[in-house]
Order: structure tokens, then C-alpha cells, then sequence
């Protein structure tokens, strides 16, 4: 009788178990908004306005898969993290996305059970000087006091660049982006290194910008992108295609203002009607999102370029790497069908 | 002036002579009694002026108040460009609490100051029914903060920040942690053995570990150890850490008040046939909590500052709404001005709790000074 008891509590206890790790699309459909992880402030990937909505490139992001789960963009829920804390945050259930310009790596792939879902922005770490200094080059940088943001990649990069070329750096730890323009602008350090956005965001914040230089030298590769936990290939096949949907929008010529005509209308190009909805593109139901969700997602948040322009153009970042393929960048989309 | 002569022991109280007293007097004294110190004075005023000139115009001369973005500012003045809190102060104060709810932190800060007036100030009229008010109050606040019942609107943790964020973890340490710290100071002094043993593991282990560490270890440890889709809000790991780190200065600080009590008040205690809670309860504890009175306020001053430690594990407290305003393409590079508001903040309200201190310090005062 007691062992009948023990096993009906253990099974009970399993179903428990079994419902709280229902797939992440139920979750955040029960919840009825997606939680995001995003920076806790870095111009032009995530900011919050005067009101405070957050806003920014990575913000897009989240918002286009709220866009294409939901039906709303506007249901996220933000969740800051720092560069230390980001990826226990979402180990830990705190949200559905990390979409906080993380650099795609090995050990962060695979040892910190992780699913990277794509690169969003191809980004490169650069050194930023004062003109005053003199230095036309990252290789005359031996001695030089350098800031750099702990807990990321940049730190190692940085080692690996100076000890190749036989150089020795000061390192001036730093926690956030603002803390290192206050430093930099102090003079506390000679260089400042993050990746080449952070170091334009950095720039134009400066009251001279001309009076500060970023060297040619990039000396990483910098894949950024969101991501996702690893264990529900559905949730992750729901990410990766809202950003390659995204892409395939610019590619196509789809753009917010147009999308609905062309959602009504039957195209030339098959690729846009299956995109949009207007023919039937075989799996959807089976990543459980309804006909209409890219058309959501273009409408709301707009396509790749659309998000780039909006919040990249302003730091006069340009396309580079970052265009499409066929404009000379790096982004190539599988073909949608 | 005319000569008096007085009768001997008839002299009425003459004024003293003029340029002794008055303000004219205390400048001749103070500002110009000698050469040398007439030059200093005219040189420090000289000094001060341009000193001080600048300061005012870029406080306030030649700030801008009000505008669109930093580059708007420059165009008016250059000056301090405040719009950066005018626009943003919400935020500044609430997080990102919805605008149409902020009126729950309005009631439950004011009510706040009712229900410690009757804890604070011993003399207040109606005390005993306020007391009751003061029992209820955290189930209040809760509930009208984080909503949920009532009818409320539930609101998420992720969206407190600013001001209102340093006052819910600094009141919420501050009131766990002296009954806490009471508690682990009396078991330190206890004579069972598992009591103190316990109490001391405690206190040296929060004494010995950095709070940044507390706090990472609130942040990521815990998430580990609780089973995946558990409601414990991250705010509410942050407060406990907060209450036992400064749990356990505060029963180091109150132990130093224990020990200071002369012996003989224990031996008149045990005289009177008091049992140990009687002795705690009316010898013990009133005179040590006086005595210990400006140590702990230095404690909870230290934990109220430390709140912004939290900024680390990417809670959005006033330095991080700061810094997030900073990350805004608007307002990019205006940290003098933030900074400078959030440290009126800190110092405004740490003084009135430095001058509480003070104030009770001299209530209590019998005649030990």
C-alpha cells in the first residue's frame, strides 16, 4: 500500500515535471508576451526613449518574434542583463531570447548549451584613439593603457593581439559601455577596444568627434546574434526563420509600407507569396506559427535593412559586411519554400 | 559723546563699543584685523567669486532645462543640459513602472512615512493606532507594488528601476536586517552552544565574502539550485541578500554595544531574579541599541549606497537608468549632468538619515557622554 502510495506521488511529481517543461512557443503563448534579455544600454542595439520603450536594433529583434508568435510586437517584456549575467539569465528561464549583441563562439555554443541562431550583425573589434596620440596604427600601440569591458571576448582578442605582435598593454577594467566613454574621455586610458559599432555609438557621443580616430585594424571576427537555450529545436527554427524572414523581406523588396499590398496581391515571385502567405509553405504548422506571421513581422518592425537604417544609421555605421550578399555583404538567406 | 560720572556701584550696563559687535564688528575681527589678513581676505574673494561664478552659469545661468536632445541643448546654451532629467525624470524616479500605475509608488511612499512615524518618533499623538497601521504596512506595499490582487494590474519585477527601486531594496534591508542583526548579536552571546557557533559561522561568512559576490551569487547560483519556471523574482533575491549581509555588521555593531555595558547592571539584573529575556528585554538591549546607535546608522547608510551595486547584475537602479538615458543617440555623453543628479538623490537622503541619527542620539542622551 505505501510502496502504491510512493509511486502514484513519484508519477504525479513527473507530470509536474512534464508540464513545467512544456515547449517554449506554449509558454510564452500562456504568458501572452515574450521575454527578452537585452543590454542594459548600448546606442543603437538597445536604449530606452524618453518614454521608456526600449528601442534599438536588438530590441527590433525581439520584438519581430513577438511580432510572428503573438501577432504584437509590442507584447515583450525586457529584461536587462550585463555581460557577465546575460547567458545565466537565460540558462536560468528569465527569458525566451538573449538578443544582446552576443559573439558567437565555440565554448559559448556548445559548453554553455546554447543555440546561436543566426548572426545578425557582422561586427569586428576595432581600437579607438584620441588624434592627439599619433598613432596611425594598432601595431605602434606597445605600452598603451587600454579599456576594455570585462566578461567578453574582446578581453581575450585583446591578449591574443598584443601578445602575436610582441607588444605589452595596461588593462583598465571596465563593467558598461558609459563607463568606459568616461574613462576614455578622462584620459585614463590611451585606446579604447570593443567591437567597431560600440566604438561609433562611442564617437559621435563625444562633444569634438573629429578629435578621435578608429585604427584600421579589426582584429577579430565578431559574429553577433541572438539566442536561444538549447533542448526545443521548435523554438529555435521559430527564431532563426522571423531573422532569415527578415532578410529575405530586404532581399525580396518587401518593406513595411509595402507588405500588405503585396500580402493581398498575387507576385510574380512565388518566393514572396509562400513568404507572406498567399501560397501555403509546407512545415509552418509545424513551428505552430499562422499564415500571416512574416507579414506581421515586416509590418511591425520592418525588414532587416528597414531596422538597420532606423537605428544604425544614426552612428553612421554603414552596411559593410552587413549588406546582403548581393550587394556585396555577408548575409545569404536559404531560399524560403 | 558726553562724559558720564557715575556713584560708585551705581554703574548701569553700558553697550559695548562700536566696531566690536554687529556685523561690522565680527568682519573687522574676522576678515580684516591685520594687513596680512585684509590682502587674504581680498584675494579669496576674488578667487571665490570667479569660482563661484562659474559654477552658478553652468548650474543654472547658462543650463538649458528644457529641450530635445543634447545637440538642441548645445544650440541654446552651453551650459548644463538638465533635459536630460526634465525629460527623463519619470523614469529617473519610477523605472519603467507603466505611467498609468505610478500612482500605487506615490501612495505607497507617502503611507510609508505614516506607518514609520509612530517607530521613529516615540512621541507622535494617536502612536498606538499608527503602530497597528505600521504592522500591516509591508502586506500594503506589497500588494499595492507588485499588484496582482484586487484588482490590481500585476506588474513585472523587470520593470521597476530607478529611485523607486533603491528605496524598495535600502527600506526593505534596512527593516529585515536590524531585527536580524539583534537576533545573531544576542546568539553570538549566547551560551548554548549550537546558537553561537551558528550565529558566528553566520556572521563571519557575510563579513567575509564581498556583497558584489552575494549578488552574483543572487543572480546566477540560485537559478541553478531552484527547479527550472520557480517564481522567485530576482528583487526579491537581492533583498535577502542585502538584509543578511548587513544583518551581520549590525550584530557585530550591536555585539560592540553589549560588551560596552558595565558588569555590574548583568549582577543587579541577576539580583533581581530577572530570567534572560527579562534581563535582554529591560537592561541589555535599551542601553546597548543607544549606544550603538550611530554604528548601525553608518551600517544602513553604507547599505542604502551600496544598492547601487545592483547595476552589476543588470537591475536598472538610478545609476542604470542614468547610464541607459546615456546609451540613448539623444542624450549620448551627458553623464556630468546624470551623475550629478543622482548623487543629490543619494546625498539628500543619506543626510536625513545621518540627521535622524543625531536627533535620537540626543532624545536618548542620559548622561554616559
Amino acid at each position: 500500500m505505501k510502496i502504491k502510495m510512493l509511486l502514484a506521488g513519484i508519477t504525479a511529481g513527473v507530470m509536474f515535471a512534464g508540464s513545467v517543461l512544456a515547449s517554449t512557443l506554449d509558454d510564452v503563448r500562456a504568458r501572452g508576451k515574450l521575454n527578452c534579455i537585452i543590454n542594459t544600454g548600448l546606442a543603437g542595439f538597445a536604449a530606452p526613449d524618453d518614454k521608456g520603450n526600449w528601442a534599438g536594433f536588438d530590441v527590433d529583434f525581439c520584438k519581430a518574434v513577438a511580432a510572428a508568435t503573438l501577432g504584437d510586437a509590442n507584447k515583450v517584456n525586457y529584461t536587462t542583463a550585463t555581460g557577465k549575467t546575460r547567458f545565466t539569465k537565460l540558462a536560468a528561464g528569465e527569458g525566451e531570447i538573449l538578443s544582446r549583441n552576443t559573439t558567437w563562439t565555440f565554448s559559448r555554443d556548445v559548453d554553455l548549451s546554447q543555440t546561436f541562431i543566426g548572426v545578425n550583425y557582422y561586427d569586428g573589434q576595432g581600437f579607438m584613439v584620441p588624434k592627439s596620440l599619433g598613432v596611425k596604427s594598432a601595431k605602434e600601440l606597445d605600452g598603451a593603457s587600454v579599456c576594455i569591458q570585462t566578461g567578453t571576448t574582446t578581453e581575450l582578442n585583446l591578449a591574443e593581439f598584443f601578445a602575436g605582435n610582441n607588444m605589452k598593454y595596461n588593462a583598465v577594467p571596465i563593467e558598461t559601455n558609459a563607463e568606459a566613454q568616461e574613462l576614455y574621455k578622462a584620459g585614463r586610458c590611451d585606446v579604447y577596444t570593443t567591437d567597431a559599432s560600440g566604438l561609433y555609438a562611442t564617437m559621435i557621443s563625444f562633444d569634438n568627434p573629429s578629435d578621435h580616430m578608429v585604427l584600421p585594424e579589426i582584429v577579430s571576427k565578431e559574429p553577433l546574434g541572438p539566442v536561444v537555450r538549447h533542448g526545443d529545436d521548435q523554438w529555435a527554427d521559430i527564431v532563426s526563420w522571423v531573422l532569415r524572414a527578415m532578410m529575405a523581406a530586404e532581399e525580396k523588396g518587401i518593406t513595411s509600407k509595402n507588405v500588405k499590398q503585396l500580402a493581398s496581391q498575387d507576385n510574380k515571385d512565388k518566393e514572396i507569396n509562400r513568404l507572406l502567405g498567399k501560397d501555403p509553405l509546407q512545415g509552418l504548422s509545424k513551428l505552430g506559427l499562422s499564415a500571416d506571421w512574416a507579414v506581421n513581422v515586416i509590418s511591425q518592425v520592418g525588414n532587416y535593412g528597414e531596422s538597420f537604417e532606423k537605428h544604425l544609421y544614426p552612428l553612421t555605421i554603414k552596411r559593410g559586411m552587413n549588406a546582403l550578399y548581393k550587394d556585396g555583404g555577408l548575409h545569404y538567406i536559404p531560399p524560403i519554400k | 559723546m558726553s562724559r558720564k560720572t557715575y556713584k560708585p556701584g551705581n554703574y548701569p550696563d553700558l553697550p559695548p563699543p562700536p566696531g566690536t559687535v554687529g556685523i561690522h564688528g565680527w568682519i573687522k575681527q574676522n576678515l580684516f584685523s591685520s594687513i596680512n589678513n585684509s590682502l587674504l581676505t581680498i584675494i579669496s574673494v576674488v578667487l571665490l567669486y570667479y569660482f563661484i561664478d562659474g559654477i552658478i552659469g553652468w548650474f543654472f545661468l547658462d543650463a538649458v532645462f528644457d529641450a530635445e536632445s543634447k545637440i538642441a541643448c548645445r544650440k541654446i546654451d552651453d551650459g548644463a543640459c538638465w533635459a536630460v532629467i526634465t525629460r527623463r525624470v519619470g523614469q529617473f524616479v519610477y523605472g519603467f513602472y507603466p505611467e498609468a500605475e505610478r500612482w500605487r509608488i506615490d501612495i505607497t511612499f507617502l503611507t510609508m512615512f505614516l506607518a514609520f512615524a509612530p517607530l521613529l518618533y516615540p512621541d507622535i499623538p494617536k502612536r498606538k493606532w499608527l503602530l497597528y497601521f505600521s504592522l500591516i504596512y509591508p502586506f500594503f506595499a506589497f500588494v499595492l507594488i507588485m499588484g496582482g490582487y484586487f484588482g490590481l494590474q500585476k506588474i513585472e519585477y523587470s520593470l521597476f528601476g530607478g529611485f523607486m527601486l533603491t528605496v524598495i531594496l535600502g527600506v526593505c534591508g534596512i527593516v529585515c536586517s536590524l531585527p536580524l542583526g539583534i537576533l545573531l548579536a544576542l546568539g553570538r552571546q549566547s551560551k548554548l552552544t549550537v546558537v553561537r557557533t551558528l550565529s558566528v559561522c553566520f556572521i563571519e561568512f557575510m563579513r567575509g565574502v564581498p556583497l558584489i559576490t552575494l549578488l552574483f551569487v543572487a543572480s546566477s547560483m540560485l537559478n541553478y539550485f531552484l527547479p527550472p519556471g520557480t517564481n522567485f523574482s530576482i528583487l526579491v533575491r537581492v533583498i535577502i541578500m542585502f538584509t543578511f549581509f548587513s544583518a551581520a555588521y549590525i550584530a557585530e555593531v550591536i555585539r560592540g554595544g553589549i560588551q560596552a555595558i558595565p558588569k555590574g547592571q548583568y549582577e543587579a539584573a541577576d539580583a533581581l531574579g530577572m530570567n534572560y529575556w527579562q534581563k535582554t528585554r529591560f537592561i541589555t538591549l535599551p542601553q546597548a541599541l543607544k549606544i550603538s546607535i550611530p554604528g548601525i546608522v553608518n551600517t544602513f547608510i553604507g547599505l542604502y549606497k551600496d544598492t547601487t551595486l545592483v547595476v552589476v547584475i543588470g537591475l536598472l537602479d538610478p545609476l542604470g537608468i542614468g547610464r541607459a538615458a546615456l546609451a540613448d543617440t539623444k542624450w549620448n555623453g551627458l553623464s556630468t549632468e546624470t551623475y550629478l543628479f543622482v548623487a543629490l538623490f543619494f546625498f539628500v537622503s543619506c543626510f536625513a538619515m545621518s540627521r535622524y541619527s543625531l536627533w535620537l542620539e540626543n532624545k536618548l542622551n542620559t548622561d554616559q557622554k
